[in-house]
């Protein structure tokens, strides 16, 4: 535990040089006055995890939003955009920290973050006490868009609820009637579960068990071995990244793929492919995103992507490319004043965007509507199968605006 | 819960216990024997299972990676104790906290620019490859079944080594009176050193036997050195009997309270933690300090 207290304190130290930096250009460049903030740049937040568990989502997110500005020579809506970035560490004891040094400090217009559903419902909260604009291009905590809803609050990426709801159709479709769930103990997890459930009960079938693990444990052989004792007639399961990978290997090595299929939200095979091999071969998940989508945005998108990074792009990069979008939705209504919040958030809410991933525009709770995909792990890519739910919209529950 | 699964259960929790005895004994030295906390244990951890990735990516021999990613950590391990550690023999804890933690951050970022944020995994050796049927739908894969025989082999080497050589005499005298020793004109100083660099190719060995089973990705370590610690607390400071007894505790809580109380399975372990160290508070096999 000394080890938690003695890291924050260095990356606090590592934050304060950084931020002394940040703040000598702003000197250099001039303290900016009212009449001119048009042409004083537009201040970007980003706020991910730029190391641990999450590390190469956070990576992969920075770089979506960065190519879309550059895509559109470094402005949006007219305003030159900067960039400030924190480390979030995917640690929500230093979330709130960490958000009020860019709201605070740093003084940034937006802030663009993050993946880890807690980081990310402690910077809701310092949205809503601030009034600061946040776009969430991951985290999936149905709150944000739920009870804790707000007009400055907006999410690019999905509910925890979405993805996995329309599983339960696929799966009760595909003969299954008695499925055990598997996932880490946390709000994602959770409410993953919870909304595969509400999808696969409504169709007739029956939970044999949850199972859950501490997140972010990866020793899953005990649950494994419960599994095979339960012998249900399929499993559901959330997990991402390095623990997506293991999951899926030990499944397949203890053999249970054989008798036992399994499904999963997403994740479970995004970013992870290379990594889990022969293993993950034939997986079948839902997601808003399928690797070889076939319309004109997500082509341009991918080459786009790959001639910045040399890496394939994904769904988190797709993510952060429509906050980007989003973003300059909000900048061209607004007309690049920062400070006509109305004007920005009827743009925003207004916005249709021709996102790699499909039609992509928002709800009364500022939550994504879009098509969820079922897909199969092929080669090292997740291809899509089959729409498993058209402009799916998330129930919002608890969400006081627009109702 | 019926024998059979009970005896796969057993067979999990004794499988997750001796590697964490592999990983937490290379701590237990030498936390116990140069009174040094070493933070970095499960950086090297992590390092080793990327080196074992690296090694085998551009070999394909996964011998060879094993024996090479103990070498190259033994020998960094013999360079830091010469330039670094050395000097914090006998300071403060807080001290030597700092360095570790440094370390952390150093290698970690070492690790960044050598290999990326990517998540890899690493083929078992070929001989190694596939499984035992053990029910009729849950198979074993032989790489656990042989990493139990490893993890115990080495135990042994590190049992035989300290209670029956005269380097393990050395080690053992220097744990019980340091300045004693050094007056008696045993080369404590020298054999510290090879201690050190032992217990940092241990973790990196734990790394390397571990990275065909997990994944290898950064952060693998830090969940595994909390884990070495409680095992190494439970066992007694420096004991490296303790060390064996600790982790086959700690892995049959962590396994036997997935599956009987899934909602508390988090702090299962912090929980046995807390009931032995109120039975014995130097931990299962520590020495008391009266």
């Amino acid at each position: 535990m000394t080890y938690d207290i003695v890291k924050s304190a260095l990356t606090r130290r590592r934050l304060l040089t950084g931020a002394a930096g940040v703040g000598a250009t702003g000197l250099i460049a001039g303290l900016p006055r009212p009449a001119l903030a048009q042409s004083t740049p537009y201040k970007v937040g980003l706020m991910l995890p730029y190391t641990g568990t999450f590390a190469k989502l956070g990576q992969f997110i920075d770089h979506g939003v960065r190519l879309y500005v550059e895509q559109r020579g470094g402005k949006l809506g007219g305003r030159d955009i900067t960039f400030v970035t924190v480390d979030d560490e995917s640690k929500p004891e230093n979330a709130t920290e960490n958000m009020n040094r860019l709201v605070a400090r740093e003084k940034v217009d937006v802030v663009i973050g993050t993946v880890h559903s807690g980081v990310a419902m402690a910077m809701v909260k310092v949205a809503r006490d601030t009034n600061t604009m946040l776009i969430i291009p991951n985290a999936g905590a149905n709150d944000a868009t739920g009870p804790l809803c707000a007009p400055n609050i907006f999410r690019t990426s999905f509910s925890n609820w979405q993805p996995a709801f329309p599983m339960g159709k696929v799966m009760a479709a595909a003969g299954h009637k008695n499925v055990a769930t598997i996932s880490w103990r946390y709000a994602a997890g959770q409410e993953s579960i919870a909304s595969f459930k509400e999808g696969f009960t409504a169709a007739g079938g029956k939970i044999a068990e949850e199972l859950y693990l501490p997140f972010p444990e990866v020793e899953f052989q005990a649950l494994i071995t419960r599994i095979a004792a339960l012998k249900p007639d399929a499993v559901f399961s959330f997990f991402a990244g390095g623990g997506a990978v293991k999951f899926v290997k030990d499944y397949a090595a203890s053999g249970l793929n054989k008798t036992i299929p399994l499904y999963g939200s997403g994740f479970l095979t995004d970013g992870t492919l290379i990594a889990q091999g022969a293993d993950a071969e034939g997986l079948k998940t839902t997601l808003h995103y399928a690797d070889n989508l076939d319309n004109a945005a997500n082509k341009s998108f991918l080459a786009a992507f790959k001639a910045k990074t040399g890496q394939d792009g994904d769904v988190y990069a797709v993510q952060g490319y429509d906050a980007a979008a989003l973003l300059e939705a909000g900048l061209v209504a607004a007309k690049g004043d920062a400070s006509a919040r109305a004007a920005m958030i009827t743009g925003m809410e207004g916005a249709k965007i021709d996102s790699p991933r499909g039609p992509l525009s928002f709800n009364r709770a500022h939550n994504p509507i879009q098509n969820i995909y079922l897909r199969e792990a092929k080669g090292g890519k997740n291809n899509m199968i089959s729409i498993a739910h058209a402009a799916l919209d998330d129930p919002a529950r608890g969400c006081r605006i627009g109702s | 819960m019926d024998m059979i699964s009970f005896g796969v259960q057993l067979l999990n929790a004794v499988q997750y216990g001796l590697v964490l005895f592999l990983v937490a004994s290379g701590l237990t030295l030498v936390f116990g024997i140069l009174g040094v906390i070493n933070l970095a244990h499960g950086t090297f951890y992590m390092l080793g299972a990327y080196g074992a990735y690296w090694l085998t990516l551009h070999t394909g021999n996964f011998g060879l990676a094993l024996v090479g990613g103990v070498g190259i950590a033994f020998v960094a391990g013999l360079l830091l104790e010469n330039v670094f550690v050395k000097r914090l023999y006998g300071r403060d804890h807080l001290a030597q906290v700092l360095l570790s933690f440094g370390l952390i951050l150093v290698l970690d970022e070492l690790r960044q620019i050598l290999f990326g944020k990517d998540v890899h995994s690493v083929p078992a050796p070929a001989f190694l490859q596939g499984s035992i049927q053990l029910t009729d739908i849950q198979a074993y894969p032989i790489y656990r079944l042989a990493i139990c025989l490893f993890c115990l082999a080495v135990a042994l080497i590190i049992f035989y080594v300290i209670k029956k050589t005269r380097i393990g005499m050395i080690v053992r005298a220097g744990a019980e009176n340091r300045e004693m020793t050094r007056a008696l004109g045993i080369p404590f100083d020298k054999v510290n050193r090879y201690v050190f660099a032992v217990g940092i190719a241990l973790a990196a060995l734990g790394g390397i036997v571990v990275a065909p089973l997990s994944t290898v990705y950064p952060g693998m370590g830090d969940h595994m050195l909390i884990l070495s610690f409680v095992v190494v607390v439970l066992g007694g400071i420096g004991s490296v009997g303790g060390a064996a007894i600790g982790a086959l505790l700690v892995g049959t809580a962590d396994t036997f309270g997935k599956v009987f109380f899934p909602s508390f399975s988090s702090f299962s372990i912090y929980f046995l933690m807390a009931l032995i160290l109120l039975w014995r508070p130097t931990g299962i096999m520590g020495q008391r300090n009266d």
